[in-house]
């Protein structure tokens, strides 16, 4: 018999024991079972959790994974970052479309494929790339788009796409990806060989204050970008008062040009999950939290089963490696497409059920975070470095780097350059040495931090990788001699125009007001005095936004009219007949000259 | 017993309590610093920014920061007006506003705003966005042209009246208010619910009444916003 929608909903709704701040996972299951979140479903989660329908609403229109519209059976997200353009999107998009007949945004008139756009998934090195459904379809073709549509017209299967199986974990049985993890310099750090288990029983063997002092000693910082000192937050979160307090993991890895977390989660999990544990230990939490990018679901039920054979192995659950009183257990809240998600208080809405939208500091973290308990959110790659310290102590962790930027960073390396991929170098290196080893030692301009970061210009190839100078959270984007800067830093406010989650205004309209004026000027239709009109709204959007997102998002505008102004200059032109290039005169008649039925003497004559 | 904090803003000595925001510390200090979300009676938002303030260099919104010990505050310098200048103007460029025929004319705080920062007009492009209306109740009109998404109706209904009746949905650009139903007519909202007062700007409307107030007898006709706070500086001086 089938299944009432109520029935479904009720259903979900009590496999979550009506708990609100579950609505994510309530969503995404109905999501998975209907295809979409019909709008009669949304009054009934509302009914089952407790809260109005307009809050499950406004949830379902926040993240690009949900919709209330039906959409195809087989969903195609052609990732549209800049580096995946320059690998030959355009073909690949104009492939679909043709084969599929129908244009982005829309689904086949038969109802069961679904084409659209998304940002950065992570495949950087192996684009252009496409997700469709939960799979990974890699280094695509406008020949490999048309045979992966005409296939999927015969079966409606996305795994029946995949032929050959990437390297490493990407093959397990679990993953089934055609991914590759194009490691290119395995360092000594984070790819040695490990001992499962062995940091986390060092950890459990000292006090967690201990553990705290190791961390600090190691001078960690951050590896998500922002590179606060780990050990602080571990000692805050610690000293602050709470009956529970969590832990979390950042595998929201959205920064265009990123990848390396993608490569942590496939390799070493238990890594990552042990870097968890030790941090509750040292904070005192029982619970965490990984959260992991919707983008990175073909990894779940593999990270899932590496959960599960951690707690068989007493590595979690109840007086963890027989340490008593220390129980620890970690669930995967999977996110749904908002890159802001991948701010720590945003990640931490998410992770209650709310829209991804950033919260007021104070308080911090430290002191309310999930739920309003004392949390600490880490990166992937972060918690990696904790385990490491751990197991062979902090002067092995920071005898690498430089004294303020301890210890090694993986790099994630796309664009145009002969060997894209995940590099493990120690803080500190000239971006020069490392544009050497992934040959790419023509290029005009470098990306360094992704779409927040900053472009770099040949006369700075000389500057350092590192927290106080070229700060990264492992995106590097390389371009060559055959691209537009301006092209480029217009895709980037593109993404966030698009990724913006519209709470604060500056970032809101400011992105779209500068996004404008770039357009304007790569149309010809800019003076020189826009070039310091953009400059200042770039400062006010800097300044006056209430999270990194705005905060850092003209750090591509500014960072290229400095180092590349001439380009700027070439499109910009002095005001003639009084008249400022971007104002035409004619179309702004046009309207009225169609009402009133003739044509303005001045203009035409 | 409560220690007073004591901080500067511009220079000024100021003593507020403990777990005050530097809005509401300023603001008994009677020091008027603008503000567009922020709305006594309800919680914090710090989604417009117009009340950032420079703490030792550091832009925050001054609605949401607690005060602390010895903080210096710069709230009234050229650098931090021209800020706020800018974000009005975004407010302006980014909805439809028609201040010569609204019925909020004199009464709206957006208004009252640009004419305190004396902003003839925005030095933006304008976006001209199409927005919906929902005028299906008998006795409220929502107008999104005009909303500034501030969030206030959206406290207010939660905080005040116990309802639900306002949320957000969509994000970035495609922001904007949603109501608990189809329309707001299918609502529980009634037009005596504190959410319809909420309203800065002319998003939300009480039908029946438009221009029922003479030019001349509106709020802002004679002084600028922000100029009750600074006033009582006045009256209390002398």
């Amino acid at each position: 018999m089938n299944e009432t929608l109520q029935d479904t909903v009720t259903r979900i709704c009590s496999s979550f024991s009506g708990d609100r701040s579950r609505l994510m996972d309530v969503v995404q299951a109905v999501h998975d079972e209907c295809g979409h979140v019909p709008r009669p479903a949304m009054e009934m989660i509302a009914q089952e959790l407790g809260i109005s329908r307009v809050e499950v609403e406004s949830l379902i229109s926040f993240y690009s994974f949900y919709t209330d519209q039906p959409q195809g059976q087989v969903v195609i997200r052609l990732c549209n970052d800049i580096v995946d353009r320059m690998s030959g999107m355009d073909r690949v998009a104009q492939a679909f479309s043709a084969e599929l007949g129908i244009g982005f945004g829309q689904t086949t008139p038969d109802g069961t494929i679904s084409l659209m756009y998304t940002p950065c998934i992570g495949m950087s090195d192996q684009g252009p790339a496409a997700l469709i459904n939960d799979v990974v379809v890699t280094n695509l073709s406008s020949d490999s788009a048309r045979e992966i549509v005409q296939e999927l017209k015969l079966h409606l299967d996305p795994t029946r796409l995949i032929k050959h199986l990437g390297d490493g974990n990407n093959a397990h049985e679990l993953i089934q990806a055609m991914v590759n993890n194009n490691i290119r310099l395995k360092g000594d750090m984070l790819f040695s060989v490990i001992n499962r288990g062995e940091a986390l029983n060092k950890a459990l063997n000292i006090s967690p204050m201990e553990v705290i002092r190791a961390v600090k000693t190691a001078r960690l910082r951050g590896r998500g970008g922002a590179g606060f000192p780990a050990g602080m937050k571990w000692e805050y979160t610690r000293a602050a008062k709470g009956d529970k307090k969590y832990v979390m993991c950042n595998a929201d890895e959205g920064e265009p040009g990123t990848f390396k977390d993608r490569v942590l989660l496939t390799e070493l999990p238990d890594r990552v999950f042990a870097g968890m544990t030790i941090a509750g230990y040292a904070i005192g939490a029982e619970e965490g939290i990984l959260y992991l990018r919707q983008e990175y679901a073909y990894l779940k039920e593999f990270l899932e089963n590496v959960l599960q054979k951690r707690r068989g192995d007493g590595l979690l659950g109840q007086n963890v490696m027989g340490k008593e009183g220390f129980n620890f257990n970690i669930r995967i809240q999977m996110g749904a497409g908002a890159y802001v998600c991948g701010e720590e208080t945003a990640l931490i809405s998410s992770c209650e059920g709310l829209r991804g939208d950033p919260k007021n500091r104070p308080p911090f973290p430290a002191q309310k975070g999930y739920l309003g308990y004392p949390t600490i959110v880490n990166n992937v790659e972060t918690l990696c470095c904790v385990t490491k310290i751990l197991e062979l102590g902090p002067a092995s962790f920071n005898e690498q780097g430089t004294e303020r930027s301890a210890g090694t960073k993986l790099l994630s390396i796309s664009g145009d350059c002969k060997l894209p991929g995940i590099y493990e170098v120690p803080l500190g290196i000239e971006l020069s040495e490392v544009l050497k080893m992934a040959g790419a030692e023509d290029a005009i301009a470098v990306q360094v931090g992704g779409a927040s970061g900053q472009m770099v210009a040949p006369e700075d190839f000389n500057r350092h990788i590192c927290f106080d100078d070229l700060s990264t959270g492992g995106s590097i984007m390389v371009f060559g001699a055959q691209r537009n800067i301006l092209e480029i830093v217009h895709t980037f406010m593109d993404f966030f125009v698009e990724e913006s989650c519209g709470y604060c205004t500056p970032c809101r309209v400011g992105n779209q007001l500068l996004r404008q004026r770039l357009e304007l000027i790569m149309e010809g239709k800019g003076e020189p005095a826009d070039l310091e009109n953009l400059e200042e709204l770039c400062q006010t959007v800097k300044t006056c936004s209430r999270c990194g997102l705005g905060q850092t998002s003209p750090n591509p505008i500014l960072s290229t009219l400095k180092h590349f102004r001439p380009v700027y200059e070439a499109m910009v032109q002095e005001e003639k007949d009084g008249f400022q290039p971007a104002f035409d005169l004619r179309e702004s008649l046009a309207v009225s000259e169609r009402i009133i039925g003739r044509q303005s003497v001045h203009v035409h004559s | 017993m409560n220690q007073p904090v004591t901080f500067f803003i511009d220079g000024q000595v100021i003593q507020g309590q403990p777990g005050q925001t530097i809005l509401e510390a300023a603001q008994d200090a009677r020091v008027y610093i603008p503000r567009l979300c922020y709305r006594e009676g309800l919680s914090n938002f710090g989604a417009c920014r117009v009340c950032t303030v420079l703490v030792n260099d550091k832009p925050v919104a001054a609605c949401t920061t607690p005060i602390t010990e010895g903080m210096m505050i710069e709230n009234d310098t050229e650098r931090v007006q021209n800020y706020r200048k800018d974000l009005i103007d975004m407010l302006f460029v980014e909805g439809n506003h028609f201040c010569m025929f609204c019925e909020k004319s004199g009464n709206c705080e957006l208004q009252a705003l640009a004419y305190r920062f004396r902003i003839p007009a925005p030095k933006y492009l304008f976006q001209f966005p199409q927005r919906e209306i929902d005028a299906s109740h008998p006795d409220i009109f929502i107008d999104r042209n005009r909303c500034i998404l501030c969030g206030r109706c959206v406290r207010a209904s939660k905080e005040l009246d116990g309802k639900n009746v306002f949320q957000f949905v969509g994000r970035g650009t495609e922001k904007r208010i949603a109501v608990n139903a189809d329309q707001l007519s299918d609502t529980d909202a009634v037009v005596t619910d504190q959410a319809m007062d909420a309203c800065p700007v002319g998003a939300i409307l009480k039908k029946h009444i438009g221009y029922t107030i003479p030019v001349g007898k509106r709020v802002y006709d004679h002084q600028p916003i922000g100029a009750d706070i600074e006033d009582s500086a006045v009256a209390s001086d002398t």
